[in-house]
Formats: structure tokens, C-alpha cells, sequence
């Protein structure tokens, strides 16, 4: 069962980044306007012609 | 708003910008009309474009911009020009304080919640491992790693996470109040505690993922339930921007300038046109008028005021101009005797216990003793003091209030949430157990019962085209009674020649014809009608043709049926009205109400609330005065249509949006059904600790039991409590939207008409 020793903490480490980019992204405030997000997507205003 | 250009010149919003370090200056805006993926582009769009604008940026889901430019390039006058420009009614916006508080909190939660999940996730996959480990066979070298690992997980998160139980537990002891956080605290404590010990000496048994996950279940109540409340702060705080009144200052060289009535300081100087709302209490300076107070004290009749009176916020003027001075502004706008009033009132009420503490400070203690009593018991037959400590921390652990602690918050956010979407929003976190509570309702008259804006009662009597010539001759006037008849009329086109009489009337050429709108004696009508106490009349006469219209006060149009439908829930009704009695008699009869009172001032209010509740009643009061404020706060529970006056709405435990009262039955409805369902749900959590602690005490609580009955019941409690949704209510609002806009907005003073 050796494997466990590297395997698990890989496994904790990867999620020990997702939630370090989560609170990135509530500190960003990513989640403060939901339904504004749905909406810009259909925007175009960021594409350059 | 629609202000014309000069207008918008003269508008002075300085008192809402903000200044960054860097120079530049932002401010808010709440918006009406944003309601498509378009509108994003065209405000954005529309802004960035300008000299000036540094950023731009909407909330879709509050409604609300945020802009920051070069104060040296543009202004935020300019800026709300160019929204004007672009279609939307733009409201300047002051985030507050209470409310920027909120978000952080909340921010705060959701950090706790993410932190105590991800460790939850993790640990809960370590010990199913252990668990299946147990039956199957696990190395006890790899359930010791596994378990050093749990508590690598578990002591830092519970450590962060736990810290508003923490908190709220420490500040509960320190008031000496046994408040529910108390057992959840000590409980993740001893938990994590003994299972370190345990993990220490390769024990077979670790209480981490019990204790984490007590966390995330009472984190994830606690951010909902917040989460709810900034919803509906929130739309009540863009309702209240909606509304944001202006007023016309007049400044030291003698210009005009418009300015939002928050920037008004005491000592400014401010003219009130004829129709206009007082802004703040002030002293005439110059000039005569008569005020209608009815938002004051509930008086219908219009009050003569001249030179040396004073007036008070919120009343509505009469057909002269006035010039005031400023003696009290902003929040210090309210009449003293009221003030104290409702102080006194606040305090007696901050009494009232909440169905949660009541439940936690009979639960702690029991709990507490039933842990001693484990010790005590497995001591006495003879079992080892580290197998008795174990056995009673078990206990702890199990009956650690996770059911218990969501049973009423559970409840509480989905009643909320379905209150919301009627258009009643809480503004206390009681205010659902208190509304259930009640078994009798007082009424105020003048703004509750009857619209805030008086109607004409008998349009159908007079002729077609002599109602269009009132009409216009109505739109040409400022008197509040005319603009009532103008709006009733649909006009939209004054007379191009119509000249107003102070105190008198209008008067315009019609075909050749002399036409006359307003007092009797100007008309030249013999005043023959025999007037009902609560209608004024207002005269016209084109040629030899004259009418007479009624305005009167008209009652929300479901005032019976709600009244009606609270009798048939067993509740009593009686009106309290500061108005004259002649004119609540009508209103009183016309909804069967025998009980009640004309002419009652807010100490007397008072004084017939607390007779009732030393009767055994409990009340809730409805009203939207100034006169109201102090029976709204020292009611068993009050509510408030939006459009009260801001010290009503402040102390009012609910608040209803548009022009029905159905909310209130609503509210009163889905608080009856969300007690029900807490009640049962602290049932719930009995019936749960009935069996777990038998077997605690017995010793055969294993960490696998201990999470599978605490998730258990902890589910039971929420999937219950969805119960307490409201059947999609009748002919109530599917969205607060189109009623926000309907109850918002009054005409800015000065607005083009």
C-alpha cells in the first residue's frame, strides 16, 4: 500500500488548489452578478473588427 | 429621471460620489427598466464612450451600476444626464454601511463553507476507507495514516470554519445565555479533541468527519439563510433609492439647485412648490400655504401654515409656495415626542425570546447533565475512566444540535424566500415566529387601508367632454387635489393659455368659453352637496355647464376581502387612525369593523396596544405614519407598506410592496405554517435524540453511526422544512420587478410634467 503515501497527498493537493481558486474567485467577485454573467456572454462588444 | 435640461444643470449630486486615491471619483446608481442582455450593452456601451468615463460596469442582479471617471473631465450630473439620454431612470445610490456589512459577512460564511466542505470531501473519503477497513481488514499502520491525515484536514478547518459558532458561543457565555452555539462548540471541540487523543494512541476510533461535518451542515444553514437576507436588503435598498426624493435648495448667492434630500443640512434654505413634499422638518421662512400631514399624524385635512409654523418631512403642499428653513435633516428628521416614544417602545420589545434560544437553553443544560450522568453511570458499574470519558464525549458528539440547530433556520429560509416573492420583505430575522404569534390586527387608516394617493369616486357621473376639459385644466394646475384628478383623467395636454388663482383655481379659454376648475366660489356653484366628511370637492363650469368631482380617499381594493378572510383565520380587527373620526366612521363601516377609534395620537396608540396585549392579545400592527412608528415598534409585530415614511419602514418587522394587502395575509398565512414547521421540526430533533442518546450512553456509538444519524436527521429537518413554500399564492406577483416599479416612484420636484 505503499502508493497511498504519494497518491493521497497528490489527491489532497489538488484540491487544496481548487479551493484556493475558488476563494480567488469570490474574492474577485465572480459571484456577485449571476445573471449579468449569463447575459454577457451574448454580447459582442469585446470583439474587435 | 426626466428632468428637463436646465434641469439637469442645476442638479447637484456631489453628496454620493466617492473618491478614489488615484484621483478618480465612482458612484452608484440603482436603474430602472434593466431587463435584457441588451440593456448591458447599451448603458456600458453608452457610457464608456464619454469624455471621461473611466469605468462602467452593471449588476444585472441588483440592478445596479457602478461609475468612475475623471472628476476633472465629466461630472456625475453629466453622467446622470447621459443615462437619462440613454432611456433608463438612473437614482443615485449610497451603499450603506449596514448593508456593505452584510456582503462581507456573507463573503465571510461562504469562505468558512468552502473550506470546511473541501475538508469534509476529503475526510469523509479517508474514513469510508477506515470504515470499510473495519469490516473487511484495514493495516492499523494504514488507519493510523489515515487518521494523522483526517486531523492534518480537520484541526485547521474546524479551526477557521468553526469561528462563527465560536463567536456567537463566547458571546452568548459572556452574557450568560446558553445559546445553541454553545453545545455545537463545545461539541466540534471535545470531538476533534478526543479523536486526536485516540489517533495519539492508535485507537480504532476517530471523531474527525463527525465534527466536520456538524460544520458544514450548520455553515451551509447560516449562508443561506444570509444569503436570503442581502437579497432582500438589497431590493429594499434600491426601493428606497427609487424613491429618493429631491429637494429645491436654495443657495447663498440665491440660485436653485436641485439636490438629493440627503445632501440637505440643517440651516439650508429650500422652496416648496405647490404640490411638492417637504423634505426635511423645517420652519417657513416666507410665504403661506395649507399642508396636507396625513403621512404625519393620519389628518386628512389639510392644515393652514404660514410664516414662524413648522412643518415636518414628508407632508405634502398645498396650493402656495414656501420657503423653509431647515431645522432637522436626514436621519434626525422626526418629531421628539415620537422619538422617545419609540425608543421606549424598541426596548420592550427586544425582550421577546426566540423559538431557537427558548429551545437551546432547555436542551444545553440537558445535554450537559446527561453527558455528567454517562461518567457517573459507566464509574459506578465499574468501567475504566478513559472507556466512561469516551463513552460521554460520544454522547456529546451525537447529540451535538445539528438537527436541532437547522429545525428553525431551515424553515426560516424557505418561508423567506417564498414571502419574498409575494412582495413581503422582512426586515427583522424574528419576524416570521412573532407575524405567527398574532391573534389580532390594528389598522392604521390614512395609507394603510386606503391608497396613499387619494382617487375621484364619481369620474362615471360627469360628461365625457367635460371631463376631458377638466382634465387639461387639471394638468395645468400644481395643486396636489388637481394632479389627482389629472392623473384619474388621463390627461395628457395642459391649456396652452391657462392661468392659476392662488387659493382659488384655474382658469383657460375653451371654444370661446370661459373654463373654470377648483374652489366652489370660483366656479360660482352654489356648494348645494351635502359632503361627506372624508371628500373633497372639486368645481368646474364651462359656459352655463358646471360639475363636481369627489376625491376621496379610496380603500385598497382587497381591503374587505383580507379583512374578511383575517376574521375567518380568528383573528380580530380594529382600526387605530390619527384622522378625524368623522372620516374613519365610513371606512370602518364599509369593512365591518365596529371596533375602532378616530383622532388617536401616537402616545395613544401606545397606550391601546399595550391595553391589548395586557388583555392577552397579540397584535400586529399596520401602518405607514410617522404617527404609526411608535405602535409599529412596540407592537408583538408590525408591518409597513413600502411607501411608508422611512421611520415606519425602519421599524417595521415586515414590509409589503404594491397596492393590495393581500401580502399581509400572506405573510401571516406562510408565518402560521413556517411556526407549524419548526415546531415540528425541534420535534423532529427530540424524536432523533430519543434514540441516539440511549445507544451513546450505552457505548455503541461508532464514528459511522454518529455520521450516518446526524446527516440523517439533519436532512430530515431541511427536507421537511421545504414544506413551509407557499402554494404559488393567488393573483400574487410572480417577481418583485414590475411591483418595484410600481410602488417606486414619485415625481422629482421641478421634473418636467
Amino acid at each position: 500500500m505503499n502508493v497511498l503515501v504519494y497518491l493521497i497527498p497528490l489527491a489532497l493537493a489538488l484540491g487544496v488548489t481548487w479551493l484556493f481558486l475558488f476563494l480567488w474567485s469570490l474574492r474577485a467577485g465572480q459571484y456577485e452578478d449571476m445573471e449579468g454573467a449569463a447575459w454577457r456572454i451574448l454580447s459582442d462588444e469585446d470583439v474587435t473588427r | 429621471m426626466q428632468r428637463s435640461k436646465s434641469m439637469a444643470d442645476a442638479l447637484d449630486l456631489s453628496c454620493f460620489v466617492r473618491r478614489s486615491a488615484d484621483g478618480a471619483a465612482s458612484m452608484d446608481f440603482a436603474l430602472e427598466g434593466v431587463d435584457c442582455a441588451a440593456c448591458i450593452d447599451d448603458i456600458e456601451g453608452g457610457l464608456k464612450p464619454e469624455p471621461g468615463v473611466v469605468s462602467a460596469r452593471l449588476n444585472v442582479a441588483s440592478r445596479r451600476l457602478s461609475v468612475a471617471w475623471r472628476p476633472e473631465v465629466t461630472g456625475a450630473e453629466k453622467i446622470a444626464a447621459r443615462l437619462a439620454a440613454l432611456g433608463y431612470r438612473a437614482h443615485p445610490f449610497d451603499l450603506h454601511r449596514l448593508e456593505a456589512e452584510d456582503v462581507a459577512q456573507t463573503k465571510w460564511l461562504i469562505r468558512c463553507l468552502a473550506v470546511a466542505s473541501f475538508s469534509m470531501m476529503n475526510v469523509m473519503l479517508l474514513s469510508v476507507s477506515v470504515w470499510s477497513g473495519a469490516v473487511t481488514d484495514i493495516m492499523p499502520e494504514t488507519r493510523d495514516f489515515f487518521h494523522w491525515l483526517s486531523a492534518l484536514l480537520v484541526m485547521p478547518a474546524a479551526a477557521y470554519a468553526g469561528q462563527p459558532f465560536f463567536r456567537s458561543a463566547l458571546a452568548g457565555l459572556r452574557a450568560r445565555k446558553l445559546n445553541m452555539d454553545v453545545p455545537i462548540s463545545l461539541g466540534v471541540c471535545l470531538a476533534i479533541g478526543m479523536s486526536l487523543y485516540e489517533t495519539l494512541h492508535s485507537a480504532e476510533h476517530a471523531y474527525f468527519d463527525s465534527a466536520i461535518m456538524l460544520l458544514v451542515f450548520l455553515l451551509l444553514g447560516r449562508t443561506l439563510d444570509q444569503m436570503m437576507r442581502v437579497k432582500m436588503r438589497a431590493a429594499a435598498a434600491n426601493i428606497a433609492a427609487l424613491k429618493g426624493d429631491f429637494a429645491n435648495r436654495v443657495e447663498a448667492n440665491g440660485d436653485v439647485r436641485i439636490v438629493p434630500v440627503a445632501a440637505l443640512a440643517c440651516g439650508d434654505t429650500v422652496l416648496v412648490r405647490p404640490g411638492d413634499r417637504v423634505p426635511a422638518d423645517a420652519e417657513i421662512v416666507a410665504g403661506a400655504s395649507d399642508v396636507d400631514e396625513s403621512v404625519i399624524t393620519g389628518e386628512t385635512l389639510r392644515r393652514p401654515a404660514a410664516q414662524g409654523d413648522r412643518v415636518w418631512a414628508g407632508s405634502l403642499n398645498g396650493a402656495g409656495a414656501l420657503t423653509l428653513r431647515v431645522t432637522a435633516a436626514g436621519a434626525a428628521t422626526l418629531i421628539d415626542e415620537v422619538k422617545r416614544l419609540v425608543e421606549q417602545a424598541s426596548e420592550a420589545k427586544s425582550r421577546y425570546r426566540r423559538l431557537a434560544d427558548r429551545a437551546a437553553a432547555i436542551y444545553s443544560p440537558m445535554v450537559h447533565l446527561a453527558a455528567l450522568l454517562t461518567i457517573a453511570g459507566w464509574l459506578l458499574v465499574g468501567a475504566s475512566v478513559h472507556f466512561a470519558l469516551i463513552t460521554a464525549i460520544s454522547v456529546l458528539i451525537i447529540t451535538c444540535p445539528c438537527a436541532l440547530a437547522l429545525a428553525v433556520p431551515a424553515v426560516q429560509i424557505v418561508a423567506t424566500g417564498s414571502l419574498f416573492r409575494s412582495g413581503v420583505y422582512l426586515n427583522a430575522s424574528d419576524a416570521i415566529e412573532r407575524i405567527a404569534e398574532i391573534n389580532h390586527v390594528v389598522f392604521d387608516k390614512t395609507g394603510t387601508l386606503t391608497l396613499p394617493q387619494p382617487q375621484v369616486a364619481n369620474l362615471g357621473e360627469v360628461d365625457a367632454d367635460l371631463r376631458a376639459i377638466a382634465g387639461r385644466l387639471a394638468l395645468s394646475s400644481r395643486h396636489p387635489l388637481a394632479a389627482t384628478l389629472a392623473c384619474a383623467l388621463g390627461a395628457q395636454h395642459p391649456m396652452d393659455d391657462a392661468r392659476e388663482i392662488a387659493g382659488a383655481g384655474v382658469e383657460a379659454t375653451v371654444d370661446g368659453q370661459t373654463a373654470r376648475l377648483g374652489a366652489a366660489s370660483f366656479c360660482g356653484v352654489a356648494d348645494a352637496r351635502e359632503s361627506a366628511a372624508d371628500v373633497s370637492l372639486i368645481f368646474m363650469r364651462v359656459g352655463a355647464r358646471t360639475a363636481t368631482f369627489e376625491v376621496r380617499q379610496a380603500l385598497r381594493e382587497d381591503a374587505r376581502a383580507v379583512v374578511d378572510a383575517l376574521r375567518a383565520r380568528g383573528v380580530t380587527v380594529s382600526i387605530l387612525s390619527g384622522d378625524r373620526p368623522e372620516a374613519v366612521a365610513p371606512v370602518a363601516l364599509a369593512l365591518g369593523v365596529a371596533d375602532w377609534r378616530g383622532g388617536v395620537k401616537p402616545d395613544e396608540k401606545i397606550a391601546a396596544i399595550a391595553a391589548l396585549a395586557a388583555a392577552g392579545r397579540k397584535t400586529l400592527m399596520i401602518g405607514d405614519g410617522l404617527n404609526d412608528a411608535p405602535a409599529l415598534a412596540g407592537a408583538h409585530a408590525s408591518m409597513s407598506p413600502i411607501d411608508a415614511v422611512d421611520i415606519a419602514r425602519a421599524k417595521a418587522d415586515a414590509l409589503f410592496l404594491g397596492e393590495r394587502l393581500q401580502p399581509v395575509l400572506i405573510a401571516f398565512d406562510v408565518s402560521r405554517k413556517a411556526r407549524a414547521l419548526m415546531r415540528q421540526n425541534l420535534w423532529l430533533a427530540v424524536v432523533y435524540n430519543a434514540f441516539a442518546v440511549p445507544l451513546a450512553v450505552a457505548g455503541y456509538v461508532t464514528p459511522l453511526i454518529a455520521a450516518a444519524a446526524m446527516s440523517g436527521s439533519s436532512i430530515l429537518v431541511t427536507l421537511n422544512a421545504l414544506r413551509a413554500r407557499a402554494p404559488s399564492p393567488v393573483a400574487a406577483p410572480d417577481d418583485g420587478e414590475s411591483l418595484v416599479l410600481r410602488a417606486a416612484v414619485r415625481p422629482v420636484p421641478g421634473a418636467a410634467s
